[in-house]
């Protein structure tokens, strides 16, 4: 099996965003960068897909030349080698998702593997848009019957199964009020929830390894794709603060409090 | 005239999924805004069932896509019929809620209109062409005005943040349509629903979330929830560990509500856990730990255990009856 995954670098989830007074953009100071969390599960499946039916894991990255860091991040978790489209400026999905159909394209994978959405724009659109530029089948959402602290979890099961005949992937995918099964046509595009699998750190060896793996550059204007955004973005701003509130030192005035001042029960 | 055409959604059982009727007050806020007519779009098996329900919600039309091949939704099959539509009408703007199905399918839209989208709309601004929107980034963090220039503009509507529009009779002119069906690479295998007599999370008037200071027993959650008539939430790490199913999961990842009431125990209030319960109307906040971000958010704290203060809160409640 030959898997496309994408390596999106967002700012650490944990870290706290602050908007610029000018609404502009948000304050870069002191911000860690990492890989899209739910592309890190991205990656991660597509390791397990190749560690039982054998295969390369491809990982791409679009952006300037400090992708490469999660790009390597990838190579060093198990990923056989990387493509960087190398770009700076602002990308709208629609963009992002031309850029990926044409490595897809050239790369010719039975499945692309990418985060349901990154934890940036949180707009949970390329897979989707990809699927149709390619005029492939799409499983969103993936996720698993099984808890991340199940035994299947502990072996490092894939949670996308190949069916006997090797032609479709089973996906089983979060949806509201439960949980639902489709079975793609390969190749197809599958986007990860984040119960699908709890990710492997990167072994010492793996980093090391992964310095020597190759990163092949591409552009945009090599790809032949137009990037100009459609979406403009005019202005950030911080949600509105919620106002302090109050601690309460029992349920007595606690329920006082919700009965008389909120008047919620 | 400029067309915004709604989306709304059938669930499994055949029911109107109530996040539509949201989606349809924008697309009218929507309409009044840039000065389109409002119409929706139902497709599936029967989706004459509920066409009745959308009647007065002040849209021109309601259109009914009805085919065999739409019995179980795949966005590789509402794409195209509704992609279709949407350029037989000459509509401008299409829009649907932000439920799972909304985030499948819309971009799969878009992307045959060759249209920018905005997901997870939470306000419209400006108007007639220069309509712009704004919506959630980094969990809720930050809050975004964005401005779509392609010509057919595509979105998903957050719920929480748009009155219902009225169901039940109205002016609406129900017309039937021959859905453009193509053949899917995809098939649908089984659905599993997760069943609850308790309310929808996003939908319920008062939610009660456990997170990990429940140690996965949500006994207590569930009986203050009884007393209530509440949904039950729980946070991610929860979820994670299996204790209780994942569509409880409330945060930027799982639901966003924003009930009257929300009541965190045991939940220490991560960034991804606040950006889904932020926009509540009061919050009452029960931790151990004094110095849980929780408090921050909570209009009401108590710092003390779960397990006392639950039962004791039920037994409080009750006696207001």
């Amino acid at each position: 099996m030959k898997i496309l995954v994408t390596a999106k670098r967002v700012e650490d989830p944990e870290s706290k965003i602050k908007v610029k007074p000018d609404g502009t953009g948000i304050v870069q100071e002191g911000l860690k960068y990492k890989i899209n969390p739910f592309d890190e599960i991205g990656v991660e499946e597509g390791l397990r897909l190749v560690a039982k039916h054998q295969g390369e894991v491809v990982v791409v990255s679009i952006g300037g030349k400090e992708v490469q860091e999660q790009l390597r991040h990838a190579l060093a978790m198990g990923a056989h080698r990387a493509v960087w489209v190398n770009h700076t400026g602002p990308l709208d999905q629609l963009a992002i998702a031309g850029l990926l159909q044409k490595v897809t394209e050239k790369e010719k994978p039975d499945l692309v593997i990418l985060g349901k959405q990154s934890i940036d724009d949180d707009q949970n659109q390329v897979g989707q848009y990809l699927a149709e530029f390619l005029g492939w089948g799409q499983a969103t959402f993936a996720s698993k019957v099984e808890s991340l602290e199940s035994e299947q979890e502990k072996n490092k099961v894939p949670a996308v199964t190949l069916t006997a005949d090797g032609k479709a992937v089973r996906v089983v995918r979060e949806v509201d009020n439960g949980l639902a099964t489709l079975e793609c046509q390969l190749p197809a595009v599958v986007t990860t929830d984040l119960r699908l699998n709890q990710p492997r750190y990167a072994s010492l060896p793996g980093i090391m390894k992964a310095k020597s793996k190759p990163i092949e550059e591409l552009t945009p204007a090599k790809l032949g794709v137009d990037v100009t955004p459609a979406i403009q973005v005019l202005k950030l701003s911080s949600p509105p603060a919620r106002k302090a509130g109050i601690k309460v030192p029992d349920v007595a005035a606690l329920v006082d409090k919700l009965h008389n001042e909120a008047k919620v029960v | 005239m400029p067309i915004v055409l709604i989306v709304a959604e059938q669930q499994p059982d055949g029911n109107l999924r109530k996040a539509s009727l949201n989606a349809i007050s924008a697309g009218k806020q929507l309409a009044d805004k840039a000065g389109a007519e409002l119409h929706l779009v139902l497709l599936g098996k029967e989706p004459a069932k509920v066409a009745d329900e959308l009647k007065g919600s002040g849209a021109k039309a309601v259109h009914l896509g009805a085919a065999a091949e739409l019995e179980h939704y795949l966005a590789e099959t509402y794409a195209p019929a509704i992609a279709a539509l949407a350029q037989e009408l000459k509509a401008d703007y299409v829009g649907m809620a932000s439920t799972a199905q909304g985030k499948d399918l819309m971009p799969r839209v878009a992307a045959r209109l060759k249209s920018a989208m905005a997901t997870d709309i939470t306000a419209i601004n400006g108007s007639g062409a220069d309509v712009t929107f704004t919506r959630p980034m980094w969990a809720g963090n930050v809050f975004a005005e964005v401005k779509l220039t392609t010509p057919v503009k595509v979105f998903t509507v957050r719920a929480t943040e748009f009155a219902a529009a009225a169901g039940g009779q109205g002016a609406a002119e129900v017309k039937t349509f021959a859905p453009k069906v193509e053949a899917s690479k995809t098939k649908f295998v089984e659905f599993k629903e997760v069943k609850s007599a308790r309310p929808e999370l996003t939908e319920a008037r008062v939610v009660i979330s456990g997170g990990r200071g429940t140690k996965g027993d949500f006994k207590e959650i569930e009986a203050l929830a009884d007393e209530l008539g509440a949904a039950v939430g729980a946070s991610r790490a929860v979820c994670d560990a299996g204790w209780v199913p994942n569509d409880l999961q409330v945060g930027q990842t799982g639901k966003v509500v924003a009930p009257a009431l929300y009541i965190a125990a045991g939940i220490s209030g991560a960034i991804q856990h606040l950006a889904g319960m932020k926009s509540s109307k009061t919050i009452v906040a029960i931790n151990k730990d004094a110095e849980a971000p929780i408090f921050q958010v909570a209009d009401y704290g108590i710092v003390a255990d779960l397990f006392k203060v639950l039962p004791e809160l039920r037994q409080e409640l009750a006696k207001l009856k």
